[in-house]
């Protein structure tokens, strides 16, 4: 008799719990979109009008970087794995869009930068980004495969922790050798210029309305990975995700295999990485081997870092703050900013572990508590407030005098 | 016959530079699992420490026999380093190898740059931060509130120590000009020029084996005995062979473990120094000295595995080889046959090229051998 009472509390409790939820869908639903908003019509026309019209590229390509920092986000904080070789997907992104624009050429004209090496006639490879639909898909699939490839062959055979980050950077080396060695293919160390490529019939470089499109589709992207991350991120896979993190072993002794969520979830990571470089070569104008640089794939991982491993409103954070303050530090000490980096990774790692945000959710709220006077908060368990279990035994068993 | 001679020496030089360079980082990831990405950076500077030294005798006469006083010098100021690592960093985050990473990868961009900036003027600024920072914190520390107000102490005299060493090293910069704001070494990179009886080579044949090249193979192998003995034969070899089976058990035996650590990293990072003074032999030492070995090297650990040396010894003579093989398009004639083999090796004849070619065989190699040539025997599932 008395189980049956439990199980309705469980029901009510339910039905309240996931009312809660619901709201609180909503309200983040409505703050995402305000932001959205924000960046969309105010914060433009505010820095233009201020006179900082460069801002705005510039914050359209970190809104293009914070995307990679999603994908860095779902492998790295979500599932503890340590790419770093990222920039090998951005870079393939990257380049599969500027082939596209290199390519806008009247008919049987090839880019400029063949003829220099003595090569007339178009490598095969380059044949379908005439085509746009194809490019777009390229841009997502290219780097999908790779990543998912190199993360099969990787995963299947249980290589994981430092190997993994080993391995990643050793393939990122391959890619940026092979990129930077073929002249005759991919215009090697040069890299494919996209600001002078026309598209639509309006200059890429310098058309304000290329430029703007390029903005507003970085800010809806980045709204799109978000909650597509999001979605990814809060349901079962999510929960698998953190399991493998947190202990491998006894996911696979539960009776899972964690090889396929890893490589499903490393491809995912490496599309991501695809969009963001596409994004970022239109608004900077060129993709070079540069983008396969070691360092950049490693700064990657620090935005995370800085905003908050396994919170995707951290990675965002952290890729804008992370790229504001280095372009504001390098303008002004150019010589300092390597400086200020490698204290960064040191401070993040030692200090901050959590991140700025996971920082703010558990010490900075007790901070600002104590600066106001007030006293630290408690930390609870609400789960056991809620366990129907508990309040059985308190209700039941809670009372006996053996007990006192 | 020459061919084939000149591929094997050459095989051998470049996988002597790896293995040395792979040395110490193999020691230290058995031992601990972490990977020390400062190690390109400890390799640089230990060739720094080359220029140093050779500059220093120069005009003394020990100038011809510099080298090996480069060699001693080199190991103990980056074991030095090594030591200083492992106690202000890696430490704290013993458990979490991936954070390490990060955490020495700051660190061996602060190195870059380091070398590249260093000065007097940069020297004094940096020494007057310490003094005060550390002095301040020192007098705080006395009274009996310290505990609670140190993160204010932190935030409140880090800027102004900062700024009052700004201040004096930018009036240092005034008054001395060129003298203290000079860079030491610059971004340019800077030439160790080997001694004499290192210049040259041994002729075999038609061709010549540059006596820098044998004098790495040289090196290597006794670094190698070296690291060998020490590990076998001596009381703290012992100890860290122990600790690298089971750290866990090590410790309940009585063996100081975190001492074990510190050692072990000071000796992994003295073999970067010496690898240092190796690379300084073979070209232009930059700041970027260091990244072009690490990645190498680190392939070096992952094919050799962590159990036993001799795994890093095959696997860098193994990669040396091969890539060599490749780079220089030794294939190319044994293929003659096929147009089609011989245009495919064509392509990939080019040292950058070969690291294409080796990283598709490393990745093939691990599908059959995952934990590398000589894994670590053991029954946990997390091996």
């Amino acid at each position: 008799m008395t189980v049956e009472t439990v199980e309705a509390v469980v029901d009510v409790q339910a039905g309240a719990s996931v009312r809660r939820r619901r709201q609180a869908l909503l309200t983040e639903m409505a703050i995402a979109a305000g932001i959205t908003l924000l960046l969309l019509f105010i914060i433009p026309a505010i820095l233009t009008a201020s006179g900082q019209g460069v801002r705005v590229n510039q914050l359209g390509r970190f809104l293009a970087l914070a995307i990679a920092a999603l994908g860095i986000d779902l492998i790295w904080g979500f599932t503890g794995l340590l790419s770093l070789g990222h920039g090998i997907f951005f870079a393939l992104g990257g380049y599969a869009l500027a082939m596209y624009l290199q390519l806008q050429l009247p008919s049987g004209q090839i880019p400029e930068f063949f003829n220099l090496y003595g090569v007339s006639e178009l490598p095969r490879f380059w044949q379908p980004f005439y085509s746009f639909p194809f490019t777009l898909i390229a841009v997502v699939v290219i780097p999908m495969l790779v990543a998912g490839g190199l993360g099969y062959l990787v995963f299947r055979n249980r290589i994981r922790g430092v190997y993994f980050s080993i391995l990643t950077q050793a393939a990122l080396i391959v890619f940026f050798n092979f990129f930077n060695g073929q002249q005759k293919l991919i215009n090697g160390t040069n890299g494919l210029k996209t600001d002078t490529a026309t598209l639509f019939g309006l200059q890429v470089g310098s058309s304000p309305v290329i430029q703007g499109t390029f903005y507003v589709l970085s800010v809806l992207l980045l709204l799109a990975a978000y909650a597509f991350c999001r979605w990814l991120t809060s349901g079962r896979m999510g929960r698998m995700l953190v399991a493998i993190r947190d202990d491998e072993t006894r996911v696979r002794f539960s009776g899972y295999n964690p090889t396929g969520y890893k490589v499903f979830v490393f491809a995912i990571s490496g599309a991501l990485a695809g969009i963001a470089g596409a994004l970022y070569t239109v608004q900077s104008g060129i993709i070079t081997p540069k983008a396969m640089d070691v360092a950049f794939s490693i700064e990657m991982v620090i935005w995370v870092a800085v905003g908050g491993r396994a919170t995707l409103i951290g990675a965002i954070l952290g890729a804008l703050i992370v790229n504001f303050a280095k372009t504001g530090l390098s303008e002004k000490f150019p010589e300092y900013w390597l400086f200020f980096q490698g204290a960064l990774f040191l401070v993040v790692v030692t200090v901050l572990p959590a991140g700025i945000l996971g920082w703010l959710r558990t010490e900075g709220v007790n901070w600002l508590r104590s600066l106001m006077g007030r006293r630290e908060q408690l930390i609870t368990y609400p789960s056991l407030e809620e366990d129907p279990d508990v309040q059985y035994e308190r209700k039941n068993l809670g009372d006996r005098e053996s007990d006192s | 016959m020459t061919q084939i001679l000149e591929s094997l020496f050459g095989g051998l030089s470049i996988g002597s530079v790896l293995l040395l360079a792979a040395l110490g980082l193999a020691i230290v990831f058995g031992l601990m699992g972490v990977i020390n990405m400062a190690h390109g950076e400890f390799m640089m500077v230990g060739a720094y420490t080359t220029f140093v030294v050779q500059n220093a005798l120069k005009k003394t006469a020990l100038s011809e026999i510099y080298i090996f006083i480069a060699l001693i010098a080199a190991f103990i100021v980056t074991a030095l380093l090594g030591m200083l690592l492992e106690r202000g960093v890696v430490r704290y985050l013993y458990g979490r190898p991936l954070e390490t990473l990060l955490a020495t990868w700051g660190v061996s961009l602060i190195l870059q740059q380091f070398v590249r900036s260093v000065s007097w003027q940069f020297i004094a600024g940096l020494a007057i931060v310490c003094l005060l920072f550390l002095g301040a914190l020192k007098i705080l520390s006395r009274r009996p509130d310290f505990e609670r107000i140190r993160g204010w102490a932190i935030a409140i005299m880090l800027p102004l120590s900062a700024a009052i060493a700004l201040v004096i090293s930018s009036i240092l910069g005034q008054t001395f000009k060129l003298a203290v704001t000079k860079p030491w070494f610059g971004t340019q990179g800077v030439d160790v020029t080997a001694p004499k009886w290192l210049r040259g080579g041994l002729p075999i044949g038609t061709y010549q084996l540059p006596y820098t090249r044998l004098f790495i193979i040289v090196l290597t192998i006794a670094c190698v005995v070296g690291v060998y003995w020490f590990l076998n034969k001596t009381a703290w070899g012992l100890r860290i062979r122990a600790v690298t089976q089971n750290r866990n058990m090590s410790a309940c035996l009585g063996i100081p473990t975190k001492t074990v650590d510190a050692v072990t990293f000071a000796i992994g990072s003295g073999l970067a120094g010496v690898a240092g003074v190796a690379v300084s032999l073979l070209g232009s030492v930059s700041s970027n000295t260091g990244q072009s070995y690490i990645v190498d090297t680190f392939m070096v650990v992952v094919v050799g595995g962590v159990g036993k040396l001799i795994g890093s010894i095959v696997a860098a003579g193994a990669i040396g080889t091969v890539s060599y093989v490749i780079g220089s398009n030794a294939v190319g004639p044994l293929v003659g046959f096929s147009s089609t083999l011989k245009s495919f090796f064509e392509f990939f004849a080019t040292a950058s090229m070969a690291k294409v070619m080796v990283f598709a065989m490393i990745v093939v190699f691990l599908q059959f051998r995952p934990a590398g040539l000589f894994p670590q025997k053991g029954r946990t599932v997390d091996a």
